[in-house]
């Protein structure tokens, strides 16, 4: 029952508010609570302060004093530590399962003052515990802080952070300051590509998904580098010419092109289907093959590049997903 | 835990336990000083912590050693020694966090022990530069990243925040006069004055420069020779030691023809004696306190505080005229079997002399002329203390003529006893009160003569009339034995120690003496009408409200007021420029296409307009922020000629 309302109270104190672009910590996000140090050294002052009296010490009522002046003081201290920091939730590269996720913060910092032994969690059910370890870290003053927070994909699909706790018991570790973050962003998850699959050759319907060669005679001119393009496929004479990164473009005879095809997959659950069609999709494109990719919600029609790689990834992660295609 | 982290634990634990060291067992002082040699190698060395069967050993022994050494774990000096042993036991076994921050809870502690021993200024400073450490490495222990100067700088300034909030409290924190338990019977360390008095006992003494009390005279102070601050009163002679004797008699003493009052304040020093002093023969008192037959004042309790009483005294006096017939038989007693030749002597005496008078002043003049000596380092004595002084030796200090006049007088059966004491005191021009040092310890005798009652007869001024009317220094032909400021030091030094001094008297009288009737003082000084409790709290918490929000004003201004951004700054102030030269710049006009039109308009700016776009750009939204870059964005914005 307690407990019951003490959650419905929390809830109600700390209502979850999902945030987007830059959210500055005012005096209203932040709170304190006193550690189980800042506790013990209470207890500790007490018994101090019992001495005193009891001794007549003068210089023992300074000490205890201003201890606990001290204590007091690193309550404003570690308020101010998190107070007018400017948080923006940034991005996070696409992973996939079974790896961690990185999601990338930025924590500006426009005072003249550093912030030192920030920490960032996930926020667990606890005050004084929460769930894994903290990321650690500082904002010197006048920098925006690049913070990347870690977070292990288990599912495909889209993970979030859900709501972190950004905590800092500095100066003295006598009092918890905290705030929430709660940030839409979000990661997209791949699923885990199967380990070994071979690429389903003949099986499209028109037959003609044969091996291709790489393709190399037919150079079609030059284009733009995008990430993730072979280096040795940059041009690098245009390069020296200062202009700019560019890679050879070749085109592929239109009849060598394959598809990866969701009904050709042979595995009995959709999980593994769809891990196969993962690992399908990255061996297409590591050979340079071009392909397209058939599945039951539509098909992409055959290309190749990163982009193609990264489209037709997402469309295997977001199948039969509730949530939508587009963030 | 990192190295600097654990470097600054052992300064931690090495200031506070360093105070301790002389009043600690040497073996604890050394084992001590090991451990920590010992830690400072591990971690210099970088090598492993010793398990934990060899702590446990040295734990256990450490703990046997101390209960043989005291006998007990739990009386003050105990509790000290032990808790100093395992604070820096406990450095042998840092392995979390946890562990260094009881460290440093253990290290506040034992700063306060060190209270029990010394309050004076110069530990108060101490305590100060303890603190800054302590703190250093609080924070450095919460924060191991952060650099040396920013962690002094966070300590300094908690520090020092701190300070004028403690001083709030310290003033208004209602005072609860203590104690509020039983104290240990070690719990105060006594010095000065004894009640018993043996050949050397005060030679000892003498030597000791502390301060025994101070004195503010309210008018004309006396003159020097009437100065005898009497403290024990000696009745009991067993040859060699003198000593109260069995019980105080319940008799009041009677003092008539008073004459010649005088009135003072004593700040007395902790001395853990019942004994107050006072000048001959006080009649009032300021604290409650007992006036007993042979006119010690005795304080309900041993004085292990320091104490401030007001007293008034009479120099001119008869003191029990009357005297009831038991203290007239005490002082009559002497040892049997002791000093055959003082007793003949004194019976010679008497022999020749009926009157009382005549015997002391026979005996005075007696020590007069026989050639004998006043020293600090007299010969020993055998059995016959007396006899042995009086015939052979001859020298000696105030104790052997006080007490082989009182041993003469009682042969000739004159009550006679000793009376132990100070006498004089250094005069403080600065502060413009009396010091009175152990040094000045000081024993004479009092006889009882019918019709005069009992009499102050002080044999050591017969020897060395200097020790009365003066000095010490000046009594005592060879000096060397006093203490250097008992000696004759030049001006300037006796200036700063008169100076020195009255810092010290203040600062006992104000901060260490702080109690509920001071607090109530000051206070009202203050201006608060009618000091209650509720009113100080309510007075505490809304000064340390008041300075608490100023704080925070100050400290969160920083955050408000933002940085200016130079480059931003720049850029615009060109803008306006340009604006002014007729080329403004559109609201929704980034900086590349506003330099872009700008040079298509003006194409004698074209480089000079396209470059700083560029620069601006990179400054404000790329990843170039050196410093240098900075400087010359900004040195050719203000170069820009439209």
């Amino acid at each position: 029952m307690l407990n019951a309302l003490r959650h419905r109270f929390k809830s109600w104190l700390f209502r979850p508010k999902i945030e987007q672009g830059t959210v500055t910590l005012t005096q209203r996000r932040i709170f304190i609570i006193p550690t189980r140090q800042g506790f013990m050294l209470a207890f500790v002052l007490v018994l101090m302060l019992l001495g005193d009296i009891n001794y007549n010490l003068s210089l023992g009522y300074v000490l205890t004093f201003l201890l606990t002046m001290m204590a007091v003081m690193s309550m404003l201290h570690a308020f101010r530590n998190l107070a007018h920091l400017e948080i923006r939730g940034g991005r996070a590269e696409p992973v996939f399962s079974g790896e961690t996720a990185r999601f990338i913060f930025h924590f500006n910092n426009r005072s003249k003052l550093s912030r030192y032994q920030l920490c960032l969690v996930k926020t667990g059910v606890s005050f004084w515990k929460d769930s894994g370890t903290p990321i650690q870290f500082d904002a010197p003053a006048l920098q925006d802080t690049e913070v990347n927070f870690p977070l292990p994909a288990t599912q495909r699909g889209w993970l979030q952070t859900g709501r972190l706790t950004l905590f800092t018991e500095f100066p003295l570790g006598l009092f918890y300051a905290w705030s929430y973050l709660h940030f839409d962003t979000r990661c997209l998850i791949y699923p885990k590509p199967m380990s070994d699959a071979a690429l389903p050759f003949g099986s499209s319907p028109d037959g003609t998904g044969k091996r291709s060669v790489a393709g190399d005679e037919d150079f079609a001119g030059l284009r733009k580098y995008t990430a993730g393009d072979a280096l040795p496929r940059i041009a690098w004479k245009a390069y020296a010419h200062e202009r700019g990164l560019q890679v050879k473009h070749f085109s592929t005879p239109l009849g060598e092109e394959l598809w990866l095809d969701f009904s050709d997959t042979q595995d009995r659950n959709e999980e593994q289907k769809l891990a196969r069609m993962t690992r399908w999709v990255l061996d297409a494109e590591a050979q340079g093959l071009r392909y397209g990719l058939r599945m039951p919600d539509g098909e992409l029609p055959s290309n190749n590049g990163i982009a193609h790689r990264e489209e037709c990834l997402r469309r295997i992660a977001l199948f039969n997903l509730p949530q939508q295609l587009l963030p | 835990m990192n190295k600097p982290l654990t470097y600054g634990l052992l300064l931690c634990i090495l200031m506070v336990i360093a105070p301790h060291a002389e009043h600690l067992p040497l073996w604890v002082s050394s084992l001590c000083a090991g451990l920590l040699l010992w830690r400072t190698y591990l971690a210099y060395s970088g090598k492993a912590l010793p398990k934990r069967w060899l702590l446990a050993l040295i734990t256990f022994a450490g703990t046997v050693g101390i209960v043989i050494e005291f006998n007990t774990l739990f009386g003050r000096e105990a509790s000290v020694t032990l808790l100093v042993l395992l604070a820096t036991l406990k450095l042998m076994e840092l392995h979390k966090a946890r562990d260094a921050m009881v460290l440093i809870y253990l290290a506040c502690f034992i700063i306060i022990t060190n209270f029990f021993y010394s309050q004076s200024i110069p530990t108060a400073l101490y305590l100060l530069a303890t603190m800054m450490v302590v703190v250093a490495t609080w924070v450095h222990l919460q924060a191991q990243s952060i650099a040396l100067k920013p962690r002094l700088r966070i300590a300094a300034v908690l520090l020092l925040q701190a300070i004028p909030l403690m001083l709030i409290l310290f003033i208004l924190f209602p005072r609860v006069p203590g104690p509020l338990w039983g104290l240990p019977q070690d719990a105060y360390s006594s010095s000065g004055l004894d009640d018993k008095m043996s050949p050397g006992s005060l030679s000892r003494l003498i030597l000791s420069e502390a301060v025994a009390f101070r004195v503010t005279f309210n008018d004309k102070p006396p003159r020097r020779n009437q100065m005898y601050w009497r403290g024990p009163v000696l009745w009991y002679f067993d040859g060699r030691t003198w000593t109260p004797g069995t019980t105080v008699l319940a008799l009041a003493p009677k003092f008539t023809e008073l004459d010649q009052a005088i009135d003072y304040v004593v700040t007395l020093e902790p001395h853990n004696k019942p004994w107050l002093f006072a000048l001959d023969v006080p009649d009032k008192l300021s604290v409650p306190a007992t006036l007993t037959f042979d006119f010690q004042l005795l304080n309900n309790a041993p004085v292990n505080t320091r104490l401030r009483y007001a007293a008034r005294s009479n120099l001119v006096y008869h003191a029990n005229l009357q005297e009831a017939p038991r203290p007239l038989q005490r002082g009559l007693q002497l040892p049997k079997q002791f000093n055959p030749r003082a007793r003949q002597l004194a019976a010679e005496w008497r022999a020749s002399n009926k009157d009382d008078v005549a015997i002391v002043n026979t005996a005075l003049s007696y020590f007069n002329k026989q050639n004998f000596v006043y020293t600090l380092e007299p010969p020993p004595l055998d059995v016959n203390t007396v006899d042995d002084f009086l015939f052979t030796t001859k020298q000696g200090f105030c104790e052997h003529y006080a007490s082989s006049f009182v041993f003469l007088m009682r042969a000739a059966n004159i009550p006679a006893r000793v009376v132990t004491g100070y006498l004089g005191g250094e005069f403080n021009d600065v502060g413009n009160y009396y010091i009175v040092r152990q040094s000045d310890a000081h024993a004479w005798a009092e006889v009882w003569l019918a019709g005069q009652g009992w009499v102050r007869v002080d044999p050591t001024g017969a020897i060395a009339p200097d020790r009365v009317q003066r000095s010490l220094s000046a009594a005592v032909s060879n000096n060397a034995a006093l203490p250097f400021m008992a000696r004759n030091p030049p001006q300037w030094m006796r200036d700063l120690r008169f100076n020195l001094d009255t810092l010290a008297n203040q600062w006992n009288q104000w901060v260490l003496g702080y109690d509920t009737e001071r607090q109530f003082a000051f206070l009202m000084r203050l201006g608060m009408e009618s000091v209650t409790w509720q009113k100080m709290a309510l007075n505490m918490m809304s000064g340390l409200g008041i300075v608490i929000a100023l704080f925070s004003l100050y400290m969160l201004r920083h955050l408000f007021t933002q940085q200016p951004d130079k480059v931003q700054a720049a850029w615009l102030k060109l803008c306006r420029r340009l604006t002014k030269a007729g080329l403004p710049r559109a609201a929704h006009e980034g900086a590349q296409d506003y330099a872009a039109r700008v040079a298509a308009s003006r194409p004698e700016l074209a480089e000079a307009i396209l470059d700083l776009a560029t620069r601006y750009i990179s400054l404000r939204y790329g990843a170039m922020n050196d410093e240098l870059a900075q400087r010359v964005f900004l040195q050719r914005a203000t170069a820009f000629k439209t």
